[in-house]
């Protein structure tokens, strides 16, 4: 033997290798950028811009207003003759958006709240963690509807609501893992050669919670990216001529009827594609980043 | 068990008057009451008619005083636009269909999730099995919104079997689309839920004992783990039960059913907030209830998890 270095492996080499090894995930991951760079380049692309109204169209859209390369509407038009390309590369661009400022919010705001109320523990642990059970069992699409509507419509109060609501199950997790990790040796050796929390906290707890963080986080954005098609699809959420996936699929299932299929299932593909990439690359990360499995 | 049960029903009573109380404030955060319109009452008739609906009082006497009408009379005072309905009256034509399409697609959630899940934890890596993989993963990226326009435009366009819509009394040609489109998703996580924890069961212990001492495969299977493997599906039946009751907002939009989905979008849409109001209260004592409920059936099948 004369290797004369043997290279260490680190936790996150090891998981990078494993998460590669696994072809679902690794699909998942390609669908997803493809969709992320369509949604941001695409639009060079385009003939028409999603607020234009081709008006040769407008009015027999089920007849001219099929996808065809002829007239610039690769994907069709919608019901007004407005190019569906445009609007679904805009609707993909904002729901993605939603999707990943929901998980950031979820991933800030849980992780603090977890880390403390797990590591501080005791009466402080119970109060906060109550508090959540109690936010748990409102109802909250109802409330992000109130919300919407009693203070008008736009992207700000959609996040707000959203976030409200994402944080609550990142910060129990949070929390259970804390709690194992608060007692381990490395913490305790920490503790005793007089290292503050708030560093403990920052040096040993955070970093090792970001394995399951990361896990979850993806996970939580197709969570998200369903919370605000939801809202979209029922008239509630972004306004035109933003739009967004739940409003396409929306007024694509309001046009069915009309021979007019592409609306939905243009719409319809992207959306399915996302979430299912989201949901691959969530487990391809859990069996990347599990001990259980090692 | 006891003390559990009251300590589970003490957090419930704050959580249900903070429901009471955001909604509250959120109505009244609202720019414009509920009689600003286009052409604008004379002054003296607006406070009048303020005055009738106690609108002149400081926030503090309204909100105790609504909260004492829902708390002793289940009373959510007056509709503020259908003015000759209250709101208890909107919700009580609503309700038993939302409560009809609900309990049914629970139902069939429930029972066809958890014999899924159950026979392909039992033949495992089979054929059964992937197909049951598949339709769990397939059903994930499904929701109602999805589901519904996708069966309309199958059962109704294409094949022209059923109704696109309507309620019809209940009738079950009426009644098949909702239900699927609402329990898919559903129906997904708990023949998941219920595989794995079926899994976990048969691999135990205990299982290969009630084996090794030559019981019949089939008493293995409905005596000793066909209980404990739905354990872990209970705490999910809440969270199920809510999402049904969220989706017949959907359900009602799409199919025109007249559930109480469709009176809560149509008061969000016409800025009717005490019809909003009830609703969101409604549908949160009753999340709430099923909530405690299954927290307490919990803790009763499963002795581990009285804390």
């Amino acid at each position: 033997m004369n290797t004369t270095e043997v290279k260490g492996r680190s936790l996150w080499s090891d998981a990078r290798r494993r998460f590669f090894q696994n072809k679902a995930a690794v699909a998942g991951l390609t669908a997803l950028t493809i969709i992320v760079l369509i949604s941001f380049i695409g639009p060079y692309f385009a003939v028409w811009s999603n607020e234009e109204i081709d008006w040769d169209v407008m009015g027999s859209a089920a007849t001219l207003g099929m996808p065809s390369f002829e007239n610039g509407h690769f994907f069709g038009t919608d019901d007004l003759g407005r190019d569906l390309y445009s609007r679904v590369l805009q609707g993909t661009r904002v729901s993605l958006m939603v999707g990943v400022i929901g998980a950031g919010i979820s991933v800030i705001v849980g992780t603090i709240y977890g880390t403390v109320a797990g590591y501080v523990g005791g009466r402080t642990d119970q109060v906060m963690m109550r508090i959540v059970d109690i936010l748990m069992s409102i109802p909250f699409m109802f409330v992000i509807i109130l919300l919407l509507v009693v203070f008008g419509r736009s992207l700000v109060m959609l996040f707000v609501g959203i976030g409200m609501l994402s944080w609550l199950d990142m910060s129990r997790i949070v929390r259970g893992q804390t709690l194992t990790l608060k007692n381990k040796e490395f913490v305790e050796a920490a503790r005793a050669t007089g290292v503050s929390t708030p560093t403990i906290i920052r040096r040993h707890i955070v970093p090792n919670l970001l394995g399951i963080v990361a896990i979850y986080a993806t996970l939580l954005v197709p969570a998200m990216i369903l919370t605000e098609s939801f809202i979209s699809f029922l008239g509630l959420g972004v306004q035109e001529p933003l739009t967004s996936w739940g409003a396409l699929i929306s007024e694509g299932a309001g046009t069915i009827r009309y021979d007019t299929e592409w609306q939905l299932i243009v719409p319809l593909i992207f959306f399915v594609i996302t979430l299912f990439s989201f949901f691959f690359i969530g487990d391809g990360l859990r069996d990347a980043l599990d001990p259980k499995d090692r | 068990m006891l003390k559990y049960t009251f300590r589970r029903i003490l957090v419930a009573i704050p959580t249900m008057l903070i429901l009471i109380i955001i909604s509250f404030l959120l109505m009244h955060a609202a720019p414009g009451g509920p009689f600003t319109s286009e052409r604008p009452l004379p002054p003296q008739v607006l406070a009048n008619i303020q005055a009738k609906y106690g609108l002149d009082d400081p926030l503090y006497v309204q909100l105790w005083e609504y909260m004492r009408g829902i708390i002793l009379h289940f009373d959510f005072g007056p509709s503020f636009q259908r003015k000759d309905l209250t709101v208890n009256e909107i919700m009580a034509q609503g309700f038993p269909i939302t409560f009809t399409y609900g309990a049914l697609s629970f139902l069939t959630a429930t029972l066809i999730g958890g014999t899924l899940g159950i026979v392909a934890a039992i033949r495992q890596n089979t054929f059964i099995d992937y197909f049951a993989v598949g339709v769990s993963i397939g059903a994930q990226v499904l929701p109602n919104f999805v589901m519904a326009p996708l069966l309309v435009w199958l059962f109704t366009l294409t094949l022209g079997w059923l109704p696109g819509g309507g309620w019809n009394g209940g009738a079950w040609q009426n009644l098949i689309m909702p239900v699927i489109a609402l329990s898919t998703s559903y129906m997904a996580s708990i023949s998941r839920i219920t595989r794995s924890s079926m899994l976990e069961v048969l691999n135990s212990n205990y299982i290969r004992t009630a084996r090794a001492k030559g019981l019949p495969e089939r008493t293995v299977i409905l005596r000793h783990a066909l209980k404990p493997s739905l354990v872990p599906l209970i705490s999910y039946l809440g969270v199920a039960f809510v999402g049904m009751i969220t989706g017949s907002v959907v359900i009602d939009i799409y199919f025109s059913t007249g559930g109480m989905g469709q009176a809560f979008v149509n008061s969000a849409l016409n800025r009717d907030y005490s019809v909003m109001m009830g609703i969101t209260i409604l549908v949160g004592a009753l999340t709430i209830i099923f909530a405690l409920l299954a927290d307490l059936l919990y803790a009763w099948v499963d002795p581990k998890i009285r804390y």
